[in-house]
This record gives structure tokens, sequence and C-alpha cells, in this order.
């Protein structure tokens, strides 16, 4: 009979001092083994005097089970070990870009704006309708309450393909195709592309974009044009802008009156600093959009439909897309909005 | 318009600075456009003062050496160059330290040797006119060292307000101190042309002249008669007024013309009568071609729409425009012929644009004056001839008035202001603020009484507004306006049946331009203008288009037909810029033709639409990926295209196909048409089947376009795409209760045979147990032999309702063999 103790401590010190799996496997084999001595020994228990049997069968079983624990235990040493040597050398640099690289791309910010403008008057209660760029000019002038001698009829203001066919100037029209189509009560948004001829410069394109507006109901008053420009203005500029209507002239609205916020660069100080507010040219105040009650003259137009203008009433604006965008992101020049610079561009129209 | 301060001041004083009278404007509706400052800089060291003696400089001859008294112990020492200056004069003096307009400061200075301790002033160093023949000669009774600003007005601000084209009547200094007045409740001076001159002689102002109109250009022509006139310079108060307001002062007769339009609005034209041939005048539309020398010292040549003022013998001036040199008046006239005429204003605005000459006078006709201010304007005329000229006015008015104006009478009903402002101006308020606009209220007819809420009061319109307040919302506004839209409440509209939304059309829109942007793209927006040049580029000549009559240049001259033309020329402009490759899209409008423009109709078209519009989804890619520094750059090419448009497409939920097609634009052998499917067909849809084009861009295309190359693209009819796929339901269909049978296939076809037409063939014979087919591989080469191509197939079989048997499915296989033998293919082993 092996001196079981000894052989214990020989197999622990070879075991512990392994370094890899095959030596492992060997001393497995060694001292658990078909053929190792302590294999040898408890299949020789049969051997010895009956009352030797249990404490050297228990020794035996103890030793073994030791001996399987703590190669279990080496083994898993020795594969956590070489598991970190092998992530070790898969080490990446990870201040090196993404590949292959998926930029984001990026919507044009007068599409971004006016998704914006859309979205907060949705939320008010307006649906977003759409018309033609290529206009009659009943629709574009004369149902809107321009007289035959207008001067924005002229082909000075407006472009035209025919004497009665042209380029809308305005959104405005929709107002009345609109109106044709539903009866009141209505509250619709209108926004899209519109065309004056003038010569580029910094705030005048050929192009440009409004977003008109329309409510007509029994007792829209002018108070609640207020009220809903004001929601609007805080949505687009911030929770602290206010809301400033002045007086104005427009054919198609009557009282009529210019909109003007409270500037949110300068925080209608009119100063930054000591500068003057370049946002508002130290005035306060930004004139954002022209305004009014509908005349009751375009309700004429369109009291087959319903609008009769003694039983119902409402209010119109028209506001300028790229100079809201302009504004709000601090463009200096229209003329760079239609050029699709991608330097431009990007920085614009990622985010929601 | 400019309104200088002090003038206005005088009519309505209430008490504010130049900036606080711009802020009650502004809020009234006369927009403050800028303040300005006129005169000198500080008026502290202006004063009077009075020559006590004045001698030749003793080393310059044109130079005088003054002492002035300027109420200081010590008479100040002066040197002076004005040939005029001389003892006992009163003068105005700067003394040194004074700021002058330019704003420099005057400081003591020797000039050949004598020491100057102030400067006496001509009119100009004051910016008062801009004489500087000599020094100014003030009325001897002022007295000695009193502030010159106290006499003369040598600083004074100026508000340039933007009058709206409805109020010509705030194009006059009156007419601005008259909303001053309503705004601020100061008082008004009484209207300065409200009182006449006295006329004396025993003869009349027919007497020397006869006057004919046209009443379809003129609706009131008045003319008055002075004799005696002394042409001379204008006294400095007006001539002040009129330097500050922006008018030159020229001699005290036109300058009295200048002076009534800067206060009522009302232009005069003056006439030297002598020069006005055969004593008449007659006033007719231009004969073709017929032509003039205005004051301006320019010929001009008239069409028949001009109206003209003649005398006997040809035209003497452009009827509210601008005089002819013919009749001008100068240094030697003696007899005035003074014109105030009421023009049809759409005549003058049509003339004026016809002549590219825009006057002061043509910028108030326009907006069409009323009849009454034309006599207003000689009262007040009148008064300073006689005043300022010295002129005997000759008795009597010649007043050609075939049909005299009516006074329009307006009502307005309190419950409907309320109604519509949603704000509570009680009447009493109302009326106030009306009454100091001018208004007049008339006794109500119908029963309740003048002080009943309920009943209509009614207003009588003066004649200074009669254009622009003709109902009863022009009276509200007028009553809003002048009350403070400031005070107006804040609320929201009651909104009974107002639900907001988007329609699908915009939101599949929002959704296919958000996908394009999350796969990297960028959004462009072009110009809806081209050129035809462009579309030839395209080989798309014979395209029928739209031409702008007055396009901004030959290149902007048509409506583009397909959104391709705006991508290329961004794509170029950003190679041209260092960024060759790119990735765009546009989502906008394109345009064609559809009725006879001429045949547009000249009342309500009843919703229809002039011309073909179609929302279009372009897409250029001149990159398909970037490069990055493990992977290659990806060029753009078809099927890098096709990706993005199946994804739109899919998104869009539409069944489609790509079928080869000729786009003349395109590389010949990588162009195809975007074709409705049948399942679209069946939605009974009968439009067009073609919804795009899609491809290469032929490479010659994109050397003429200066954009890299290869290039790829695709551009597609989003209207019809929603218009196919409306009504498109999701609805639950069970693919998990029972599992699908997949199983790639081989097929080896010939060359030309297309893959959809491979696909068709499968899918007759797979039949209803195919779910799907897709294509994930291509071979060409020994196995699939000659002249053939072998696609790897995926089927997925499947049914709703039971688990799919081996049986089941090789039957369909045998099927789709059939199927594929009828085009010429075979399945691979």
């Amino acid at each position: 009979m092996p001196d079981l103790a000894q052989l214990q401590a020989d197999a622990e010190s070879a075991i512990g001092s392994a370094g890899s799996a095959a030596e492992l496997e060997e001393l497995r084999v060694r001292y658990l083994g078909r053929k190792s001595e302590l294999t040898a020994a408890l299949r020789s228990i049969g051997e010895l005097p009956p009352e030797q049997r249990g404490p050297v069968g228990k020794q035996a079983n103890e030793v073994r089970r030791a001996l399987e624990g703590l190669l279990e235990r080496r083994t898993a040493e020795l594969e956590a070990g070489e598991l970190d040597r092998r992530l070790a050398e898969d080490r990446v640099d990870v201040t090196l870009p993404g590949d292959p690289p998926l930029p984001a791309g990026h919507l044009h910010l007068v599409t971004q704006i006016r998704r914006r403008m859309e979205d907060i008057f949705v939320g008010l209660g307006f649906s977003v309708v759409e018309g033609p760029e290529i206009e009659y000019e009943y629709y574009n002038f004369t149902a809107l309450n321009h007289p035959p001698e207008h001067p924005a009829r002229a082909p000075q203001d407006t472009f035209y393909f025919a004497e009665r066919v042209l380029l809308r100037t305005h959104t405005s029209p929709m107002q009345v195709r609109a109106m044709e189509l539903q009866e009141p009560p209505i509250y619709i948004v209108v926004p899209g592309r519109v065309y004056r001829p003038d010569t580029p410069d910094a705030t005048h394109e050929a192009m440009f974009h409004q977003l008109e507006g329309l409510a007509i109901d029994e007792d829209i008053t002018l108070a609640d044009l207020q009220g809903c420009l004001l929601q609007f203005a805080r949505q687009m500029f911030g929770e602290e802008t206010e809301v400033r209507l002045r007086p104005g002239y427009f054919p198609f609205t009557e009282p009529s009156v210019e909109v003007d916020v409270s500037c949110f660069r300068c925080g209608g100080t009119g100063f930054q600093g000591p500068e003057r507010c370049g946002t508002c040219k130290g005035e306060g105040w930004i004139e954002i959009l022209g305004s009014g009650m509908v005349d009751p003259n375009v309700l004429d137009y369109v009291i087959a439909s319903g609008y009769d203008n003694e039983r119902v009433q409402g209010f119109a604006w028209g506001m300028g897309i790229e100079r809201i965008a302009m504004l709000v992101h601090q463009v200096p020049d229209l003329r760079m909005l239609f050029q699709n610079d991608l330097r431009l561009l990007e920085q614009f129209g990622a985010g929601p | 318009v400019r309104a200088p301060f002090s003038w206005l001041r005088s009519y309505c004083d209430p008490g504010l600075t130049g900036e606080e009278v711009a802020d009650a404007l502004t809020m009234a509706g006369l927009k403050l456009e800028r303040l300005h400052r006129t005169g000198v800089g500080d008026s502290a060291a202006f004063v009077t003062g009075r020559v006590l003696d004045a001698e030749r400089h003793p080393n310059a001859d044109r130079l005088t050496v003054c002492r002035v008294d300027v109420g200081r112990a010590e008479p100040q020492t002066i040197v002076c160059g004005a040939p005029n200056v001389a003892a006992g004069q009163t003068v105005a003096v700067a003394l040194p330290g004074a700021v002058m307009p330019d704003g420099t400061t005057l400081g003591e200075a020797k000039l050949r040797g004598v020491a100057s301790h102030g400067m006496i002033l001509a009119e100009d160093e004051v910016g008062i006119g801009e004489d500087h023949q000599g020094i100014m000669v003030l009325d001897g009774g002022l007295p000695v060292g009193a502030p010159l600003a106290e006499h003369l007005p040598i600083a004074d601000e100026v508000l340039e307000l933007e009058i709206t084209p409805n109020r010509p009547d705030a194009m006059g200094v009156y007419g601005v101190a008259r909303d001053l007045h309503a705004a601020t409740g100061a008082p008004l001076a009484e209207d300065p042309t409200a009182a006449d001159a006295t006329s004396s002689g025993t003869d009349s102002a027919s007497d020397h002249i006869s006057i004919v109109i046209d009443p379809e250009v003129c609706l009131r022509f008045t003319a008055r008669v002075y004799e005696d006139v002394k042409i001379g310079p204008s006294p400095l108060w007006l001539k002040q007024r009129l330097m500050a307001a922006g008018q030159r002062p020229i001699s005290n007769v036109v300058d009295i013309t200048n002076y009534v339009m800067l206060t009522c609005s009302q232009p005069l034209h003056a006439f030297d009568l002598d020069r006005v041939r055969g004593g008449r005048i007659d006033v007719r539309r231009a004969r073709d071609g017929e032509a003039m020398v205005t004051l301006d010292d320019v010929e001009r040549t008239f069409g028949s729409e001009a109206a003209l003022v003649c005398d006997g013998e040809g035209p003497s001036g452009i009827a509210g425009i601008m005089g002819g040199q013919i009749s001008e008046v100068s240094g030697d006239t003696t007899r005035v012929l003074m014109e105030a005429a009421t023009w049809v204003g759409p005549n003058i605005m049509r003339t004026s644009k016809a002549l590219g000459l825009r006057t002061e006078a043509s910028a108030r006709f326009e907006k069409q004056l009323h009849p009454e201010l034309a006599m207003a304007g000689q009262r007040l005329a009148a008064r300073l001839m006689v005043e300022l000229c010295g002129a005997r006015m000759v008795p009597g008015t010649v007043d050609v008035y075939p049909t005299p104006a009516q006074a329009r009478v307006v009502p307005l009903r309190p419950a409907r202001m309320e109604r519509l402002l949603g704000e509570r101006i009680d009447a009493e308020t109302a009326s106030g603020i009306l009454e100091r606009l001018g208004f007049e209220g008339v006794r109500p007819l119908e029963s309740g009484g003048p002080g009943s809420e309920e009943s209509a009061q009614r207003w009588r319109v003066p004649p200074w507004r009669d254009s622009d307040v003709q109902r009863e919302a022009d009276l509200i506004e007028e009553v809003a306006r002048i009350h403070g839209l400031d005070k107006l409440p804040t609320t929201l509209p009651a909104r009974r049946q107002a639900v907001g939304r988007l329609t699908r059309s915009q939101r599949l829109r929002r959704r296919v331009e958000d996908l394009l942007r999350d796969r990297g793209l960028y959004e462009c927006i072009s110009y809806s203008f081209t050129s035809p040049a462009a579309i030839e580029r395209l080989r798309l000549g014979d395209l029928p288009l739209l031409r702008l009559d007055n396009p901004l240049g030959e290149d902007l001259s048509v409506m583009r037909p397909l959104l391709l033309p705006g991508l290329l020329d961004a794509a170029r402009h950003n190679s041209a810029h260092g960024r060759p490759g790119v990735r765009l899209f546009e989502s906008a409008h394109v345009y064609r033709p559809s009725e006879p423009l001429d045949a547009a109709p000249a009342d309500a078209p009843g919703g229809r639409l002039p011309a073909l519009e179609r929302h279009h989804l372009g897409v250029l890619l001149t990159e398909a990926a970037p490069g990055g520094w493990r992977s290659e750059r990806r060029p753009a090419d078809f099927f890098a295209a096709r990706a993005l448009l199946e994804a739109v497409l899919e998104v869009a939920g539409l069944d489609w196909y790509a079928e080869e097609g000729s786009h003349p634009f395109l590389h010949p052998g990588r162009s195809a048409s975007i074709v409705a499917g049948a399942g679209a067909r069946e939605l009974g849809w009968l439009g067009q089947r073609e919804l795009g084009w899609l491809g290469e861009l032929h490479p010659q295309v994109a050397r003429e376009w200066d954009v890299p190359a290869p290039a790829a693209a695709f551009e597609l009819d989003v209207e019809a795409v929603v218009e196919l796929t409306a009504g498109r339901e999701e609805v639950y269909g069970d693919v998990t209760s029972f599992p699908a049978v997949l199983q790639d296939i081989a097929v080896v076809v010939p060359e030309a045979l297309p893959a959809a037409d491979v696909e068709v063939a499968v899918r007759k014979g797979g039949g209803d147990l195919l779910a799907d087919v897709r294509v994930f591989d291509l071979y060409r080469g020994e196995q699939a032999g000659e002249g053939n191509k072998s696609l790897a197939m995926r089927l997925e079989f499947r049914a709703p309702d039971r688990t799919l048997t081996d049986e089941e499915v090789a039957g369909r296989r045998e099927a789709i063999e059939r199927e594929l033998a009828g085009i010429g293919g075979r399945l691979r082993a």
C-alpha cells in the first residue's frame, strides 16, 4: 500500500506547478488514470484485512476527490490565463473611426424648419394642405381682393406664363382653393414654394418658401390670432418669447397686422453685452409675418361653400420659412440655402 | 416718408421724445424705419449775435473782422468771409466748442494773423438750407445772446416712416400728426389747409385760363392764377422743413408746391402762366409716340395711356408725375398758374411704370387721392403765395369737377367689433378715436338712438381716408389700431371640429425622406426653374416645357420637368468645391404643360389647375459609400441606386418591378423604368404604369455636366405611389403556427432572360404555397454553360393551416421545373 499522504502531497505539488493543459492531462493520467498508484490502491483494498478496508478506502477516495478538484481548478485557472493572453493580443485601437463609414444624412434646413412649423400647428389643431405652384391669376390675386391695378400683379413682381397664369407669389391662393373644397370651419396651414422676380441678394431670392395659415369659424377673433401665434412663437423660439401685433396693410385681410416676436437672441433688450444685437438690429423685436382677419371680400368669393361673412370669420397669416430658418440658425445670406453646398447642408438636419 | 420732428410737433406735441413719438406711431401703423438727426450736433454753443462793427481784414481782401455782441461781457472778435456781412446785422453765431452738423467741433482759429472766436453762420452750415453765398441775416428784433435753437430749427430729428399703400394721407406731415393726435390724445393744431387767402382785383381766374379735361384720367382739375409774383428764395423756416423732409429748396414758388404736398399729401404744379401757350389747358391722353422734355432735362416719349397736361400748342407736363421744361417757373416768372388736380390712381401707376419715372407726386397720386384734397392744397398754397411771394391772387378758381364725390357713410356695430376683435371697446372710446381721426358721427337712422349699444353708429369718412375706409371692417381696424393692439387679450380658438393631422401623402413623403437621410443622403433644394440648354443636355429637347414670359434670365426660363438637372448642378457645385463623391436627394414638384395656357379663364377656374404638377423624389449618387481605413470606397452604380429605390418602395408598400427602359440621358445598358406591378393594378388604378426611371447616368451627359462618373440616379413620381397604395392596410397573417420549408435552387437560364421573368415563372409554379422567392447569387461559368447564367434562389414554402409534407413541396418543385422549361431554363443539380 503506497503512502497516500505522500502521494497526495506529490500530486498537489506537481499539479500546482503545471503550466499547460497537456501537462495537466499527463498528471491526471499519472495520478488518477487507470494505471495510477491511487487506482491500483483502490483496486487492491479487497486484499487488506477487513478492519483496514474501511479507513483506507475512505482515505483513498478523499485523496482522489481532492486531486480531481484541484485538477479542475487548475484547468480553469490555466484556461482563463490563456484566454486573457489571447484577448490581449486582440486589442484594438479604440480611437479609430467606425468602418465602413455610415455617415448620418441631412435634411435640408428649410425642410427641417418647415416640419417643425407644421408639427406645431398640427398640435394646435391645423391640418396641412398643399397646392399648385403654377396658379391662375384668379386664385393668386383676384379672389384675394387685389384690385386689377394692384402693383403686385405687374410682371416686375410676378412671374407669368401667360396673361392669366403665373407662378404663385405667396401660399395664399390655397386659402381660396381650400375654402372652395371645404365648408367652414376650416383650420389649415399651407407650406410650399413661392416665387417673385427679385434679383437675388442676402435677403431676396426668386424662389422661397412660405407657410400660410387660415382659420375660419363662427367666432374666431383677432385675439385668437394673437394666441395662436404666441403658442407658435414660444414653441419655435423659446418659452420666454412674446409676440407683438402692429397695424399693417394687406389687401386680403382687414384689420391687418404685422407680427413681431421679442428677440430670442438678446431677450428683447436690443443688446448682447455692450453690443447692439445683430439679430434684431437693436430693436428688441423681429418682424416674422404678416397677418390679419380675412377680408370680407375674400369670403364673398367662396360664399357658395358656406362662407357668409356675416356668419363666419377668421384669420390668416403668411410667414417666410427661410426667414425663420435664417433667424433660428443664424445663416447670414439667403442665397446660400439653394446652392446645396454640402459644407452648409451638413451643419443642419441630422437631428430630430 | 420723412417727417421732421419739429414740424410734426408744431401740429401735435404730446410732450414726448422723438423716439417715444416714433414708438407711438409705429404701434398705430406708421412704422418707424429710421430715426435720423439733422442739423448741428449740439445746439448749446449756437447763439444770436449783433455785428457791432465790421472792418476789412488787414491781410486779406475777402475777409472781414467783426466784433460781435453775443450777450457776453466782451464782444467776440470773429473773422468772416461772407460778402454780405455788415455792422448792425443780427446774425447766427457758432461759438468755440460748437458741434457742427458734420460732427466737428469748432475751435478758436487764427485767420491770416487775426484770432477768430467763433463763426458767423450761413444756412448750409447748420443744415437748414443749401445757400452758401452769404451769412444768414436774422430778424433785427431778436434778442442778442439768445440760444439760436429758439429761433431756428438748427437741430432736428427726422422720423423716417414706412407708409403702407392704403395711407396716402400719412404721406403728409399733418396726416402723421393726426394719427399722433388720435393715438396720444395730445391736441391737434388747426388743419393748415383750412384757411384760404384773400384775393384781390376785379378779374377772375377764368379770364386767364380755360381748361378741358378727359374724365377717364382726371377726376378734378383746379387752377388758380397769381400775378405780381416775386420769385426769390424761401424763408429759412420753410427751407429747413424741406431740407429735413429730404427736398432741396429751389425757389419760393416751387418750394410752396413741395411744402403743400409734404403737409397734406396733395401734389401741386406751378406753371409760368406766360409760357402756357394759348391761355388754355387741355388734359388728354398722349398720342402714341408724342414726346416732351421734362423738368429733369430728359426727353420722354409717351404711349397712348399716359395723360398729358397740354397747352394750346402741345404737351406742357405729364399729368401727376412731372412738369415739362416748357412752362417751368424761372427767376423771370411773374404770373403763376397753380394746378391742383386729382388723377386716376391706376393710370398714374401704369404711366409711371411705363416711363420708369416715379416721383414724390406720382407716389401719392397712384394711391388715389380724394378730389376734396385738391382745394385743400390750393388754400394752403394761396396763403403762402401771398405771404411769401407777395403775389396777388386773382379771384376765383377754375374748377373742372365733372362728377363730385359723395361723402361715404359707413356703419359700425359695437357687437360686430367685439366679435371680430375678441375685445370689448366701449362705445365712447371708439367714438373718441374715430372723431380724433376726423370721422364724423351721423345720427343713426334706425331705432335705438345715439346712446344705444346695439344699434349701428354711422360714420362719415373724411375725404383723406376715403380710399381706405369703405366698410365696417375698415372702421373696426381704425378703432383697433388706435386703441392699441397691445391691449388685445390673448386667447385660442374654441376649435370645435379642428383635428390637426398630416395626410397619408405627407406622412409617406416624410418617411421616405427620413429613410434616405438615414442612409446617408443629403437633401437638396434647387430652383424650380432650369435652362432649356440643361434639358437639351439631357437629350430631352422634345419634351414640352412651361416657359416663363419674364424669366430672370435664359438659364432660369423654363420649369423643370424632372428633378435631375438640379441634382446634377448640386453634384457639380460640390465636385468643384472638393467633394466629388455625393449622395443627394430632392423631394419637390416637377412641371409639365397640360391645357393651353392662353385658354385660362378670366373668372373663377372652379378648382382647376393650370398645369400638370407632380411631386417627385429624385436621388443622385456619385459614390455609393465612402471608403474607410479598412474598407474600399464603393463607387456609384445601378444596383446601389436600385437598393435605395427598393427601400423607398418597400416603405410605401408598393408592388412594382423594374423593366429595361430607354431614357436618353442614361447609360443605354443600365437604364430601367420603374413600373407598377400587377398588385397595384388590381387596386383599380388606371393611370400611367410607369412611375419613374432608374439607371446610371450616360457618361457623355456626366462629362457635359462636369459631374464625376459613374453616377447613378432614380426619380419617382411619389404622388403616383401614394395613389397606388391608397387604402393599403397591414393585416395579420399567421406565419408562426406552422413551420416554413426553405429550399435553395439554382436555375440555369439564357443570359438575356431577366431575373424578374425567372421569378415570375418560379412563383407561377410555386403557386400559393410559395410565400417568398429571393435571388441570392448569380453565377456565370463552366457549370452554367456558354451563353447561360445561373441564379441561386431561396424559396420559402408555407401554408397557413398545416405543416407542409415533403410530397407537397416536391410537387411544387416539379411544377416550378415545368414553368422554367417553358422559358428555356432548367434546375441545376
